[in-house]
């Protein structure tokens, strides 16, 4: 978090940062195109797609078909590693896409095999291309089956090692928005409209100088490792009591589950954007009651002014909590002991947000122990690290039973259900 | 044999026993036990009735060997209530005194009285007890009684205890249903601190902690009123399944750990101690790992303790403690309790004894009864309070039942 010197707002809102918003397969056309719609003022546009049809009716500038003789125009069939192949080979294409952007935005649906299999392969594009990247993605509905799931899952795993940052939306979550009626392709848009806000946020955050500004960095240091599940907030308001009906605005936002979200959350980016005439008090305001919703995690804020934001006050929010039982990205990238430590920390503290169980007794998994004995020797196995690590997942099951009072009502104090075992609520492990 | 007007009964249904106590009420208004029936309870979860049948066979049970032992017929009983939820609170009432010469008259203390126990609480809950507290007058706080007393302004506290109509309504009809009357319903907790608490001790201030199967009922006392009360609807079987989750073994089994090898501190010497048992038969038991049973069984304990603790310093009751902690209910029995609950509470604990009532006294004197005992003296005041009165006695008598049909 920095404060600028500056004591007038700048006269220039826009910092010298060219940003490129790529939409890649159907779904992330589909975004690609809600955002042109809505318009990003200082952005260009670029389409990824393995079927030229589609690309057809998108007004995007830039159109790039990443077609092969193996696809023979039939698109990808689902299958990610197609999707991969098609992009290796246009490797070059996309590089020179990406030359002289500072900043790439990446929108994808994944599960497919276009979003999936092509996203990666552009955010390392991006990247050796001198620019930074952040990943825009959703993971299919629940109902789309397991198989898609996992290659999402996989998909995001691939997308996360190669870009700075990603933000992640589960398609599962839009179900709160709609009810019996809403078609199909009303879902499909709103999902894509909840990005697209999420990208005009961003790009908000980042394109401004801030008063308390934000820099790129903070932004991927917050999603590292935790972008399985992120939330994302945006609300404006109006007015001489928008600060007050912010906040309201943006707890009744679906995706915050009534601020429940912010409690879970581990790291909250809050961005704030007004007109010059927002005061310190507004800001204060706002502040005060998101850190009292979030006691548990590491807030980020910042805010700027842009001339064209008089009277009114924009809050960007992103909440990103690790998912349970995730192992942190960091050990394998990086071989070095020292992280293995923080890992150890960090593991035993916030890993398992919601669960209730005794943690196991074994946390180290054998590369860890590996590590760790390395260390203690003095010598460093490098072999193993790069080998592809396996984790198991946890089921999200309350897997402790209540025993006699399994029927009755629960005894439910401060969150806590007191027909647990205290032991078991409290985490003593008997060994 | 008896006067029948002068032999009240306490009847608690508890979540490990039915218990039903006679006393009989001397004509110099001495309080004599002479009679006790116990049952196991069976129907009973949580010190709330789940099965009504069985709850009214041991409710039976337990009165008729009561009536056995009394050599009596029980007629009608002091019904001992509790479970999650109950709630207390306090209510301060206001009156305006109107009298030219300032004078707090009678009617002005039974107006703020009446005002302060007009509270807003839901449809569906039944106001227990409404218990007159201090009176204020004119901010003066700490008057027992302002009659005679000049003033403006007479206020007065009331500790109210309220709980869920129907809830409460299934332990009368379950009584009734044996064709039994039930004089009054008295929230447990209450009765245990008047079984337990001599008058100097309500005076100092004490904190009276019972600790029952399902639930743990805790009362303060100060200045002679009662400050604070609250019910917790964890107790002994928590502790029964806390071991069966936690050693894997069957709940039955778990029972009897806790009784044979149970307590509420885990200390240094238990350490890696394991205990062997084997069945009638001669097979052998899976062994038990002793310092887990006590480590579980003491973090269970301390938890209950430091919810009393973080509920009492809420509401600012914990520093009125001074005459020490009182442990009753089966959780009594546990060794060491009282020490843990000095290491919680930071307060004097001892086991409470009920030494305020004559009869069968080594008999009685156990830590499990103090409620039903509770029950009786509850009774014996009302009854006092009804024979000094006599011409109303009827009156009151038509009231209460009143309520009880009503409800």
């Amino acid at each position: 978090m920095n404060t600028s010197a500056q004591t007038e707002p700048p006269a220039a809102p826009k910092k010298n940062l060219s940003v490129k918003v790529f939409g890649v397969g159907n779904a992330g056309v589909g975004i690609l195109d809600l955002i042109i719609q809505g318009g990003l003022p200082g952005a260009a546009f670029a389409a990824v797609n393995t079927d030229p049809p589609t690309l057809a009716v998108t007004p995007a500038c830039e159109q790039v078909s990443v077609e092969t003789r193996l696809l023979r125009g039939l698109g990808t069939g689902g299958d990610p590693e197609r999707g991969r192949i098609a992009a290796e080979e246009h490797l070059p294409k996309l590089k020179s896409l990406c030359q002289g952007t500072d900043v790439v935005f990446l929108l994808a649906g994944l599960g497919g095999g276009a979003g999936t299999g092509i996203s990666p392969v552009l955010a390392r594009a991006a990247k050796e291309a001198g620019a930074l990247v952040l990943g825009f993605c959703t993971l299919p509905f629940a109902c789309e089956g397991g198989r898609r799931l996992r290659m999402a899952q996989q998909g995001l795993a691939e997308l996360k090692a190669a870009a700075d940052g990603v933000i992640c939306l589960p398609n599962q979550k839009v179900f709160k928005f709609i009810d019996e009626n809403t078609s199909v392709v009303e879902t499909f848009k709103i999902t894509g409209q909840l990005l697209a806000d999420a990208v005009r946020g961003v790009a908000r955050l980042l394109a401004h100088t801030g008063l308390i500004e934000i820099h790129f960095a903070d932004l991927a240091a917050l999603l590292r490792d935790r972008h399985t599940e992120s939330a994302f907030a945006v609300a404006e308001t109006m007015g001489p009591a928008r600060s007050r009906e912010v906040m309201d605005k943006l707890l009744a936002h679906p995706m915050l589950d009534g601020g429940q979200v912010l409690g879970e959350s581990d790291a909250v980016l809050v961005s704030l954007m007004g007109g010059p005439d927002l005061t310190m008090a507004e800001v204060n305001r706002v502040m005060e009651q998101i850190n009292r919703q979030c006691e548990h995690a590491q807030v980020i804020m910042g805010a700027a002014v842009d001339e064209s934001f008089r009277d009114r006050l924009a809050v960007t929010l992103i909440a990103a909590r690790r998912a349970s039982g995730e192992v942190p990205e960091q050990a394998a990238s990086t071989s070095g002991a020292d992280s293995l430590e923080v890992q150890l920390l960090s593991s035993s503290t916030s890993n398992r947000p919601g669960s209730r169980c005794v943690p196991p007794a074994p946390t180290l998994s054998p590369e860890q122990v590996e590590q760790l004995m390395a260390r203690q020797t003095g010598r460093t196995s490098r072999g193993r690290n790069s080998a592809s690590r396996m984790f198991q997942g946890q089921l999200p099951l309350e897997i402790i039973s209540k025993g006699r009072f399994d029927k009755s009502e629960p005894n439910i104090h401060k969150g806590e259900d007191l027909d647990l075992p205290t032991y078991a609520r409290r985490g003593v492990a008997l060994n | 044999m008896f006067d029948p007007s002068s032999i009240i009964v306490g009847l608690e249904i508890g979540t490990s026993k039915v218990c039903a106590v006679v006393g009989e009420l001397s004509a110099d208004g001495a309080l004599n036990i002479v009679g006790l029936g116990q049952a196991r309870s069976r129907g009973v979860r949580k010190g709330e009735i789940i099965d009504t049948a069985k709850a009214e066979e041991d409710v039976r049970h337990a009165i008729v060997e009561a009536e056995q032992m009394a050599d009596v017929e029980i007629r009608s009983v002091y019904l001992g209530v509790t479970g999650g939820h109950l709630r207390g609170f306090n209510n301060r009432g206001v009156h305006p005194v109107v009298s030219s010469d300032r004078e707090i008259s009678e009617e002005d203390a039974q107006d703020v009285v009446k005002n302060a126990k007009a509270i807003n609480i839901s449809a569906e809950s039944h106001v227990i007890h409404a218990i007159r507290q201090h009176f204020l007058v004119d901010g003066q706080e700490g008057i027992t009684n302002p009659v005679g007393m000049l003033g403006a302004r007479v206020e007065v506290d009331v500790h109210v205890i309220h709980g869920n109509r129907n809830r409460l309504q299934n332990a009368v009809r379950a009584v009734k249903g044996l064709q039994l009357e039930v004089d009054d319903i008295v929230f447990n907790g209450l009765a245990s601190a008047l079984a337990l608490l001599t008058n100097e001790q309500k005076e100092l201030g004490s904190l009276v902690i019972d600790m029952g199967g399902g639930t743990t009922e805790y009362v303060v006392y100060a200045n002679g009123i009662i400050k604070h009360t609250g019910v917790l609807a964890v107790g002994g079987d928590h502790v029964s399944n806390d071991l069966a989750y936690g050693l894997k073994i069957p709940l039955g089994r778990a029972e009897q750990l806790k009784v044979d090898q149970g307590s509420a501190l885990l200390d240094d010497s238990v350490k890696g101690q394991t205990l062997n048992y084997s069945t009638d038969l001669g097979l052998p038991l899976k062994p038990v790992n002793l310092e887990h049973l006590r480590r579980i069984m003491s973090l269970r304990l301390e938890e209950i303790f430091q919810l009393i603790g973080q509920d009492l310093e809420q509401a600012g009751a914990l520093d009125y403690v001074r005459a020490g902690v009182f442990i009753c209910g089966g959780g009594a029995r546990i060794p060491q309790v009282a020490k843990l609950a000095e290491q919680v509470l930071r307060v004097p604990a001892s086991i409470g004894r009920t030494n305020s009532i004559s009869g069968l006294k080594s008999a009685l004197d156990q830590p499990e009864f103090a409620n039903a005992i509770g029950l009786v003296k509850f009774g014996s005041f009302h009854h006092r309070r009804r024979a000094g009165a006599p011409s109303f006695a009827a009156g009151i008598r038509g009231v209460l039942s009143g309520i009880f049909k009503r409800g």
